[in-house]
């Protein structure tokens, strides 16, 4: 029984009417964890009542604290009927299990109905006593911390990057099965939310233990998703990265990162050390040593702490009974394809329908759904060990050796990462892709989930051996998503195949010197664009030159990747949002045919959207694209395409060559004079975009360079053609120009709107720029005014005119439209950039498109933005040099100021906290907590993973909600509009005000990753799903920072110590 | 391709002060946009027409479900729903109680009832505010009207506490109240000419030395109604024009007192008769309800036209009343 919950009810306050004769409401609560309920009194004839309630205590394993959301139901008390519900609070207690984050939620929440909506606020107190548990076959995982943002926290460090860990759980949807047909909506809906607020503890959990296994402390760029399978019931899944982070407020932390193994046994109290706030308030501190097994102690063995049969790290190998009802993407490595040979073929089959016409355009770097042959594979696993670069090419090889022993051992070397410690990323291959179609069946057993994990981890393996052909031995960047309409689902996993520094990958090793040599031989700025792969022996045909910047290693003329832009590239100019998108018809069929059908149409439009993004960077004279994310939605009649990602020019790599229009038609002077003009038009706007995004590289003799490497023929290959099976792909000759031109060939009509479409384009207005990566290349003078933002178009199409073309154009001007509008909106906010754009793009109905956008607006200092580049870089390394003061000093002051007064600053509070037998000590954070009793605090919103002008003081625990909002008077809301505004403006008031209630002024990371709308205007209703995630955070602007930094280490201590004497 | 939907939610929610206006003034979404198609916002932005629709009923549906908290604006403050800075939080309130004096002129002193609601209408027509906007205002004065109405202490301060306006637009609500609550007659055509700020300005005074909160703080309706047993003792000033002998003492004090003073001096001494006269006769009928209704027609017929007709300058009224009045307390009976 390893804890204590504890409850207090204070007071509500705005309650809706519930007796119309008196107009008011005689409201009394009820308070449920797992099956324990307790009540308060009844509080008569008040909107506003004060309860006052006792403290409701529940004793319950620490697994059921990990799961459970405690569930807070405010009724109206009837005495001859049965009681009204008003509304329900469900608060999630797992911030308060691991230490650092928050101590007590307290505040105020909105009351939420699935019917009404908000109705009133109720004052709640929520603590946890935790007591030590000895029993290290435990099931729970309390302790572990789990952050959404996909870079190492602000205020941690990270002594170890574990990797990969996944887990999902299934279960049936309340919505669908029988009872649902007898009961409300609301007791339906609410049902819904319980059931995935469990599952969603439960996976946690699931994950924190994989997590100790691997003997981590915390899981960064946590991902956790939601599958409506519909009938077949409900997925909840989650990747992350498992890490061991220290926490950067001892001074210890800033030693650099373990080099000999003497300094990594030095660093273990440290990462012990605050682990025993996690279990704070119990007095069993002597237990304290036997409790943290996780901790990072080298001659801890591994079996002993993994008893847990649920968990999965071996590959599941058992064959798959349901073979034949699976359809594959031709390229996914099926187990139901059976033999190699098989798939070959179906490759080539895929690869002779492809229009010959269309085969001009590749980019070597971009890696698709698209399968290697055996023979690459093994030139791909040779390579690792073979010859690499030129300069420091046994340092290389050494360290890719290491690395892969390192990473070998893993399943899957997948990071959720997007931004990395530097000198954690050493090259860069390419984005790699993966994706799959498959039947959904009715989910028999819920406890054993394996054909969802088998399918998952299919398309792991896939991703796995793509990097592996690039010549890496992990993925960054890795993220995971599905499409679901009716039973097809396609699953999609995509990440950059990288090359790691093995330093952050272990504990540490030997090759401390060696690395630090091969380091120096690492030109700052351009190192991760090298080629990791071998020139000689290339795993698709690309077009290598020297790097632009230290002309030593080679480098590709493209660079694709998902993850943000390395903080020491050294980018020319400023970076821009490029979108693809595309449509593609489907005729209507059921389960096989379906599945088929979309298994065929994904390869066209993997290469199209490509196509598009390579062209639009062109047009934009650019030469790398960050952030990637395509996205493939299915519908009933449909398949939607998505890619958005934010060009940048990269100073390492060469110069974009433009695009040249050629005809098929000759010896027409009128076809002639339009392609000519069409040219021009093109190339007018790359000097326009060149100009507006201020690209203007160096100019650099071809002399100096070199010429490029000679390769007449590969230049221009497909990347899905393989190696052999591609001669017979209609060559052009590209060669008549200095610069390997991008040449678009119109040949049809078809040709032509694509060519109009990518001028189509309207760049932001004048003092906007936008971006879907985290900060925007060429811009670093933020101020602090910030606009999180949520928009949702739906526009449906007119059945009519449902060509390729028509659907295009209306996709096309849906989201230009979208952008306009968000552009119209913030002006007043202008300098402004949108950051970290996120679109998605979904299809509730037959002819509905939905596009949900949501990003950050943040204003920028005009006067510094308009320097040259070059002042632009050393500005931003003079930043980085005085950020790195900051840190240093910010460490010291505290010392200096507090020790003095107490010898062991960070212990003191540690060990008062513990003698208070009541937890008072845990209140010592209520001071800084914004007060919500007069006016209410104002949290801001970010989907990035800072405030600028800020710095973020702690990390409070994640939030993660789950709303359902349904209505059955959808035109006395304000019809589909109102309705949905309202309900996303309550979403975001919930997520601010669990946020507050955990004492903090912020959500980082924030991310919508659901928005399901469903409407039926016939019936005047209308349902809608949200899921929401970020992390809270406490903030600080560092103006005031410097007070509170002197202030903080008194401020934290006295009230405890006030605490402890009150107590004892 | 139409449009489904359209929404946009930020985390702060974004007020545009010109829509907002727009709004209020109660444009429908077309009208809004003509209007600021008009205004020249399209060429500064370089938006299109689409996006200025949509960002039009973007803010309308946005004000709309803010109306509801605006009824109540302390809500405003504590509600959790909408982020919104306390300073643009003060300017949707002021805005939202702040009326048209046309419209107010219309309505002042009239019983904020629903059969003055159905004569909208004709206010609407007659003034070129919108119907809309006109209801708005109506309801705000019959919610203020019914909040602070049984309320003790100032009534000032009530409707600040409670609807949290601004000082000077508390106080025009407070006369607002004050002459619906007495149903002054204000819409009479004599009384045209007088403004909003004229009555606000009567109101002021009457609520300071006429009601019951003039002389005791600690009643209900202290500053809305008129204080009976004032309107009781204002009876025995009858006694001025009745009394023979005391009409011509009053008038000779404030004859030598005024001599040389005022420049139309002859014309008051021929008139002081009947000025007196008539002023006392509206102080004395004041108990009757009736003649309460009519205080402002009576005032004006039996005292501003006489003067007006004899083109007294402002001035010179203000020293009269002032003489008037400081010299009954040198007659007797009125020590």
């Amino acid at each position: 029984m390893p804890g204590k919950l504890k409850v207090k009810i204070v007071a509500g306050r705005h309650l809706p009417v519930m007796d119309r004769a008196s107009d008011l409401t005689d409201a009394f609560v009820e308070v449920k964890f797992g099956n324990t309920t307790f009540k308060t009194d009844v509080y008569p004839k008040s909107l506003n009542p004060q309860w006052n309630s006792e403290w409701f205590k529940f004793e319950v394993d620490d697994e059921d604290l990990q799961d459970e959301p405690l569930q807070i139901t405010v009724l109206d008390h009837d005495t001859y009927s049965a009681n009204d519900a008003i509304g329900k609070v469900y608060i999630d207690i797992d911030p308060l299990l691991y230490s650092e984050a928050a101590t007590v939620i307290s505040g105020w929440f909105p009351i939420y109905d699935t019917i009404h909506g908000i109705r009133g606020e109720i004052n709640v107190v929520v603590k946890v006593d935790l007591f030590n548990d000895l029993n290290r076959f435990r099931q729970s995982s309390c302790g572990v911390k789990f952050f959404c943002t996909t870079s190492i926290p602000k205020c941690y460090r990270a002594v170890i990057i574990h990797g990969f860990v996944e887990e999902l759980v299934v279960n049936e949807d309340p919505e669908y099965q029988w009872i649902d047909r007898i009961r409300t909506p609301r007791a339906s809906n609410e049902a819904r939310q319980r059931l995935i607020s469990l599952m969603s503890g439960e996976l946690q959990r699931k994950i924190g233990l994989k997590v100790l296994e691997m003997r981590g402390n915390a899981v960064v760029g946590y991902l956790q998703c939601f599958d409506l399978e519909g009938e077949s019931g409900l997925v909840v899944r989650a990747i992350g990265t498992a890490c061991t982070l220290d926490k950067l407020s001892s001074p210890a932390a800033f030693l650099p990162a373990c080099n000999s193994p003497s300094k990594e046994m030095k660093e273990i109290p440290f990462n012990e050390d605050p682990n025993p706030n996690t279990h704070s308030s119990g007095p069993s501190t002597p237990l304290k040593n036997q409790t943290y097994s996780f901790s990072p102690s080298k001659s801890y063995s591994r079996q002993s702490s993994s008893s847990d049969t649920d968990l999965s790290l071996t590959p599941k190998t058992a064959p798959y009974p349901q073979g034949p009802r699976i359809y594959l993407c031709p390229s996914s490595p099926s187990l139901s394809c059976g033999s190699l040979h098989l798939k070959k073929s179906c490759l080539l089959l895929s690869e002779s329908s492809l229009p010959p016409h269309h085969s001009s355009l590749v980019s070597p770097v971009l890696r698709k759904s698209v399968s290697f042959s055996e023979e690459l594979f093994l030139a791909a696993s040779g390579m690792g060990s073979g010859s690499a670069g030129k300069e420091g090419g046994p340092f290389k090889a050494l360290l890719r050796q290491q690395t892969q022993s390192a990473l070998e051992q893993r399943e899957f070397p997948f990071f959720t990462l997007t931004a990395f410690p530097p000198g954690f990323l050493v090259h860069v291959g390419g984005v790699v892709s993966a994706r799959s179609v498959k039947l959904l069946d009715r989910i028999h057993n819920p406890d054993e989930p394996e054909t969802r994990d088998a399918w998952w981890a299919e398309i792991r393996q896939e991703i796995k051996s793509h990097a592996k052909a690039l010549g890496c031995h992990a993925v960054v960047g890795y993220s995971e998503s599905t499409s679901i309409c009716e039973e097809v689902c396609i699953l999609s996993a995509s990440g950059t195949a990288a090359v790691l520094n093995p330093r952050f990958l272990q504990d540490g090793t030997v090759e401390g010197c060696l690395e630090q040599r091969l380091e120096e031989n690492l030109p700052a700025g351009c190192g991760f664009c090298h080629i990791p792969y071998d020139e000689l022996n290339m795993p698709f045909p690309a077009h290598l030159t020297y790097c632009y910047n230290c002309r030593k290693q080679k480098v590709p003329d493209v660079l694709f990747t998902t993850i943000d832009l390395p903080t020491d590239a050294t980018v020319i100019g400023k970076g821009c949002l490029i979108q693809a998108r595309l449509c593609r018809l489907k005729k209507k069929a059921q389960a096989e045919a379906n599945a088929t059908a979309i298994s065929n149409l994904l390869p066209f439009m993997e290469y199209e959207v490509h196509t598009q993004l390579m062209n639009k960077l062109k047009l934009k004279g650019m030469n790398a694209l960050f952030g990637l994310r395509i996205q493939i939605t299915v519908g009933e009649n449909m398949l939607m395409g998505l890619a958005s990602a934010t060009g940048v020019y990269l100073a390492a790599l060469p110069t974009p060559g433009g695009i040249q229009i050629a005809g098929k038609t000759p010896n027409d002077g009128s076809y002639e004079q339009h392609i000519s003009h069409m040219q021009k038009k093109i190339n007018d706007t790359i000097a326009k975009n060149k100009e507006l995004y201020e690209i203007n590289p160096p100019e650099i003799s071809e002399e100096i360079i070199g010429s490029p490497i000679p390769e007449p023929r590969q230049r221009s290959r497909l990347l899905r053609s393989q190696s052999e099976s591609s001669d017979e792909v209609t060559e052009l000759d590209l060669s008549h120009g200095k610069k390997d031109a991008f040449v678009l060939e119109i040949d049809d009509t078809d040709a032509m709107e694509d060519v109009h479409s990518l001028l189509t384009d309207v760049p932001p207005p004048s003092g906007f720029y936008s971006c879907n990566t985290e900060i925007m290349p060429g811009i670093n003078n933020w101020t602090s005014e910030i606009q999180m933002f949520t928009s949702v178009r739906v526009i449906r199409l007119s059945s009519l005119n449902l060509t390729n073309q028509a659907l295009n154009k209306n996709f096309n001007d849906l989201c230009e439209n979208l952008l306009k509008s968000l552009y119209f909106k913030l002006r007043s906010m202008i300098p402004c950039c949108l950051c970290h754009v996120n679109f998605t793009v979904s299809l509730p109905e037959d002819e509905l498109i939905q596009v949900t956008v949501t990003a950050v607006a943040i204003t920028f200092d005009k006067n510094q933005a308009l320097q040259t580049t070059k002042a632009h870089v050393e500005k931003s390394l003079q930043r980085a040099s005085t950020d790195n003061e900051e840190l240093l000093q910010f460490p010291l002051e505290l010392c200096s100021d507090s020790l003095p007064s107490h010898p062991f600053p960070p212990a003191k509070a540690v060990t008062v906290e513990k003698t208070s037998p009541m937890g008072e000590g845990n209140f010592r954070n209520r001071s800084a907590a914004p007060c919500a009793n007069s006016t209410v605090g104002v949290v801001k919103m970010t989907p990035l993973s800072f405030i600028p002008g800020a710095k973020i003081t702690k990390y409070l625990g994640i939030i993660n909600m789950f709303f359902i909002r349904e209505t059955t008077s959808l035109r006395e809301e304000g019809g589909v509009s109102g309705f949905l505004h309202a309900f996303i403006a309550e979403v975001f008031a919930m997520v601010r005000a669990h946020v507050a209630a955990l004492g903090g002024n912020a959500v980082v990371s924030y991310i919508m990753k659901q928005c399901v709308f469903m409407e039926n205007p016939n019936k005047n209703q209308a349902q809608c799903l949200i899921n929401v995630s970020g992390d809270a955070v406490v903030f600080a602007r560092e103006s005031e920072l410097e007070v509170v930094s002197t202030q903080q280490p008194a401020a934290n201590c006295q009230p405890a110590c006030t605490g402890g004497e009150v107590t004892t | 391709m139409t449009s489904e939907l359209d929404i946009f939610v930020g985390n702060t929610t974004l007020i545009d002060e010109d829509v907002y206006r727009l709004w209020l003034d109660g444009y429908s979404v077309g009208d809004a946009v003509a209007l600021r198609v008009r205004s020249g916002i399209l060429e500064q932005t370089g938006a299109t027409a689409a996006v200025l629709q949509s960002d039009t009923m973007d803010h309308y549906r946005t004000f709309h479900m803010l109306e509801r908290l605006l009824h109540a604006p302390p809500k405003l403050l504590h509600q959790l729903i909408y982020q919104i800075p306390p300073s643009r939080q003060a300017l949707l309130i002021e805005r939202y109680y702040a009326f048209d004096e046309a419209f107010v002129r219309e309505v002042l002193g009239k019983k904020l009832s629903k059969g003055t609601k159905k004569d909208l209408d004709d206010i609407s027509t007659k003034t070129g505010i919108t119907l809309k906007s006109c209801r708005r205002q109506f309801d705000n004065f019959k919610r203020v009207f019914k909040v602070v109405e049984e309320m003790r202490g100032s009534l000032v301060d009530n409707i600040q506490q409670h609807f949290l306006l601004s000082d000077r637009l508390a106080r025009d609500y407070a006369a607002i109240v004050f002459f619906a609550n007495n149903r002054f007659e204000t819409g009479k055509k004599k009384l045209q000419y007088l403004s909003f700020g004229d009555f606000a300005f009567c109101a002021e005074l009457m609520i300071q030395n006429w009601t019951l909160g003039a002389v005791d703080s600690q009643v209900d309706d202290m500053d809305m109604d008129l204080d009976k047993e004032f309107l009781q003792d204002l009876k025995e000033l009858k006694v001025l024009v009745a009394d023979k002998d005391l009409l011509d003492l009053h008038k000779s004090l404030v004859c030598t007192a005024l001599r040389g003073k005022l420049g139309v001096f002859s014309e008051m001494e021929a008139n002081f008769k009947n000025l007196s006269r008539g002023l006392v006769n509206v102080a004395t009928k004041l108990t009757h309800n009736k003649d309460v209704r009519d205080l402002f027609v009576d005032l004006v017929e039996k005292f501003v036209e006489p003067c007006r007709s004899d083109h007294w300058p402002l001035s010179d009224v203000r020293l009269f009343l002032n003489q008037y009045s400081a010299s009954v307390h040198s007659l007797d009976g009125f020590r």
